[in-house]
């Protein structure tokens, strides 16, 4: 053998020995049992053949577009009374449009310093001001700030989101943003199928928040709009007590009054314990607070002592209490919560509030025992495929053949081995792409090996039969290789989940196709014809 | 051993004989398609990947009664779900279908009553398998998707071939896909079967097979096109045929191999993806001899009566 030959064959060892560390890894013995498992270690199963829910969440960015021009009326409210300028209204005269604040009624002699007031850096960032009659000024969010404010709401909501999946000790998860559409969020979820469950902690864009309470209780609605004489003031909002808090009956229902902001709400608060009252016997969450709104909170607290503040969580008053002393960071909401409230409040707590609320646009799961029979239904199809294969280029091609079946060994080796490095996912339809690379595989083999017969036919010698064979063949398997990968790569980027799968499986196996049934299959032939006495054909 | 040995046919002289086999095909899809159009408004069943909706796959410990579930869910005051066996009837399962939810909010609802209903009436003898819940929007937007991933990979193919050979290269080899295209989809209407996103992947995997086939038959036109250039075309397509054609059977029959193994052994999940592979590996082999390449002497007999010159599209060789 000629040492270039053994060259060859020793890179061919090296690639076999890489790829099978990519597909076992070191594995902790050697029987079926151990190598399985370390297979599973190094190659990710998809949702659907392990089980597990699939979400697409759409993030209702609108929202916090409205909460922060919430935020800008009540501040050019109070610039605006603070400078002594005089004005009729500052609102948002259309629902459908969160973007659009609009100030009413201004002084025309005091026009200049309500202008600069409104072109001042803190809202000519976020803002376009135009100004109209009668001392209309009108801010419409710039589209760039609301864009950017939109994708901060996504990201946050992606970061909460995983925050609350790893609460919930969910191994691997994915959360990502969804690209087919706008504001959409992906949510992948190993191993979990009860989607009651996982909708419940994720659902909950309750933002805790505590409010100072100005009237109430009151027996319904209309007594609580009585109160205030009718209409709710701009900086006023009415809410209901659950129906499980303590002092509302069963059933019956109870309004409060609030404040409008908060006093303190979602991200002030730092962390989060359940526990139970010691004296009570009744469950509560002791929470702290993060440094500014302690300072926030006492400022409050010892200002208003013996008046009422109210906790809320979810759009419902979950408890009232008379502030006794000023507090500062830390304290503790007493309620009448279940058990689970009180485990997911202190997680919600923990993790912060979702900055808008999400609406369910997809949910996918797979049950554990359908993910396994895909599986073995997958594998069952897989094996009977290559038998069948691997004994027709036997009884075909003879020796040849096992030249090919050799190949086509190797080339599921390194396709397997590209999983587990790449640590790319295999799905139902991805073993179907294994499958179909084992028949699309062979191709290049078979295109070659009728070459060459056709090559002897004409007279040539083995070895410038399989020089010829060769190159004639490459031309063709190189375009069809290349039109097939095209294929498969636009599966690939236009694809999701499993459909990904498949495409990425088809890629790997074709691109290790090219080395495996070119070259691989070259240098045994090689091997072959350089023991092969002269005057005998090749078996083919 | 082989099969095919010195084979001399007359691929081209056919070409009318394939050009009513196609069109039969063809034809019979698109007018199942239309009449799909005019029944259920999509001119093939979609699965609930695409039509949105509700989905839930149960598998029961005893043989289901369809009326006690159809009565448990009604029960729930669902009266539009469907439901239906789904599997071999050996593993006791049943597929809960509701149709698309429009309020986005809601989605969830219609899935949470199912479970519930099932849960009152058998306790636990049962299990969720798998649940599919699809708005409208995702819907729409696999749709749009779908059809633009088919719409890249053809025009992404025909650009190869024409920087590879020739524009008529890949004109007649994006139309012999099409083809193929119609056929298999024609196929999906016929036998009423549900299109989903797998399927769609099946489709865009034959595209490259059928183009595949037809790229090992066009090339070796263009290679006999550069050793023989006084040989009447018509000839010159046939004998390249006859050269490939033993390639091409053997790889698409072991190719079919491996797709019928999976048809028979992949389960039920895999059934539309290997349906369209089996049919589809069928049609594309043949589109390749029947369709592209009597297309693309059409084409040059076309120029040659307009008394221009015979384009040769021998272009130049790579060598390896």
């Amino acid at each position: 053998m000629k040492k270039d030959l053994k060259n060859k064959i020793a890179l061919i060892v090296v690639v076999l020995l890489a790829f099978l560390y990519g597909i076992f890894g070191v594995p902790s013995g050697l029987t079926p049992k151990d190598l399985l498992q370390s297979v599973r270690n190094r190659i990710h199963l998809g949702l659907d053949l392990q089980g597990g829910a699939h979400l697409i969440l759409q993030v209702q960015v609108q929202e916090a577009v409205s909460a922060e021009t919430d935020n800008t009326v009540q501040d050019i409210t109070q610039n605006l009374q603070k400078s002594n300028l005089s004005f009729s209204q500052v609102y948002k005269p259309d629902p459908k449009r969160p973007d659009v604040i609009q100030v009413l009624g201004a002084s025309p002699s005091q026009a200049n310093s309500v202008e600069s007031l409104l072109d001042g850096t803190r809202y000519a960032n976020e803002y376009d001001v135009s100004n109209g009659a009668n001392g209309t000024y009108t801010l419409t969010m710039k589209p760039i700030y609301e864009r950017d404010l939109e994708q901060r709401t996504v990201q946050q909501a992606i970061e909460t989101i995983r925050d609350r999946v790893d609460a919930l000790g969910v191994t691997e998860p994915q959360i990502a943003p969804y690209g087919l559409g706008a504001n959409q969020i992906l949510v992948e979820l190993p191993g979990v199928s009860d989607l009651d469950q996982v909708e419940r902690i994720m659902r909950e864009t309750a933002r805790l928040e505590i409010h100072a309470v100005i009237g109430g209780p009151f027996p319904s609605r209309e007594a609580a709009l009585a109160s205030m004489g009718g209409a709710v003031p701009p900086d006023q909002e009415i809410m209901p007590a659950s129906g499980a808090m303590a002092g509302a009956g069963s059933g019956n229902d109870t309004f409060y009054v609030l404040q409008r902001l908060a006093i303190v709400a979602g991200s002030d608060f730092r962390s989060a314990t359940p526990g139970t009252n010691p004296n009570t016997g009744q469950r509560d969450v002791n929470f702290t607070l993060t440094d500014a709104a302690g300072d926030k909170f006492w400022n409050y607290t010892s200002a208003n002592v013996g008046k009422s503040m109210a906790v809320v969580m979810g759009g419902t008053v979950r408890e009232v209490a008379t502030i006794q002393s000023a507090i500062r960071d830390s304290g503790e909401i007493t309620g009448s919560f279940s058990q689970d409230e009180v485990m997911m409040l202190s997680k919600l707590l923990r993790t912060g509030a979702l900055p808008a609320t999400l609406t369910y646009i997809d949910e996918n799961t797979v049950g554990a025992t359908l993910g396994a029979d895909s599986i073995r239904a997958g594998v069952t199809a897989a094996i009977v495929g290559v038998l069948l294969v691997w004994a027709f280029m036997l009884v075909y091609y003879k020796w040849s053949g096992v030249n090919a079946d050799l190949a086509l060994f190797l080339n599921l080796v390194i396709l397997l081995g590209f999983m587990g490095f790449s640590k790319a996912t295999l799905t139902l339809p991805g073993i179907a792409g294994v499958i179909l690379t084992i028949g699309m595989g062979v191709d290049s083999n078979v295109l070659i090996f009728e070459r060459i017969r056709e090559e002897i036919r004409a007279g040539k010698a083995p070895s410038a039969a399989v020089d010829q064979g060769f190159a004639h063949a490459w031309v063709t398997i190189l375009d069809t290789h290349v039109t097939t990968i095209v294929s498969a790569a636009i599966l690939f980027l236009f694809g999701t989940g499993p459909v990904k799968g498949f495409a990425t499986t088809l890629t790997f196996g074709l691109a290790a196709n090219l080395f495996t049934a070119v070259y691989v299959s070259r240098v045994i032939f090689d091997a072959h014809l350089s023991k092969l006495e002269p005057g005998k054909m090749v078996s083919i | 051993m082989e099969f095919f040995h010195d084979v001399k046919v007359d691929w081209l002289g056919k070409k009318w004989y394939f050009l009513a086999f196609s069109m039969i095909f063809s034809v019979a899809g698109v007018i199942s398609m239309a009449w799909h159009i005019h029944t259920i408004g999509s001119p093939v069943p979609l699965g609930v990947d695409f039509r949105g909706g509700t989905q839930v796959e149960v598998q029961f410990n005893q043989r289901p009664d369809l009326n006690q579930i159809r009565q448990a869910i009604n029960d729930t005051g669902i009266s539009d779900a469907e439901i239906s066996t789904f599997g071999e009837a050996a593993n006791n399962e049943v597929l809960i279908g509701l149709p698309e939810q429009t309020n986005e909010s809601a989605l969830d609802t219609g899935r949470q009553q199912i479970e519930n209903a099932l849960r009152a009436h058998y306790t636990s003898n049962f299990t969720v398998r798998s649940v599919q819940v699809v708005g409208p929007t995702v819907g729409h937007q696999l749709e749009r998707q779908a059809a633009l991933a088919t719409l890249y990979s053809l025009l992404g193919m025909l650009v190869y071939l024409w920087f590879r050979f020739q524009l008529i290269y890949g004109v007649a080899a994006v139309v012999a896909c099409f083809h193929d295209t119609l056929i298999t989809v024609g196929a999906f209407a016929l036998t009423n079967q549900e299109i989903s996103l797998t399927v769609i992947a099946a489709i865009l995997t034959l595209v490259g097979y059928s183009m595949n086939d037809t790229i090992v038959v066009f090339d070796r036109i263009r290679e006999n096109l550069r050793m023989s250039r006084r040989e009447p075309l018509p000839d010159l397509v046939n004998r390249s045929i006859n050269q490939t054609l033993s390639r091409t059977v053997l790889t698409s029959g072991l190719t079919f191999l491996t797709v019928l193994s999976l048809f028979i052994f992949g389960g039920q999940v895999l059934k539309g993806f290997s349906f369209a592979l089996v049919v589809g590996i069928l049609i594309g082999t043949y589109s390749s001899i029947a369709v592209a390449a009597p297309m693309l002497v059409a084409y040059q007999e076309w120029r040659a009566g307009k008394g221009k010159n015979v384009s040769l599209p021998a272009a130049k060789r790579t060598r390896a």
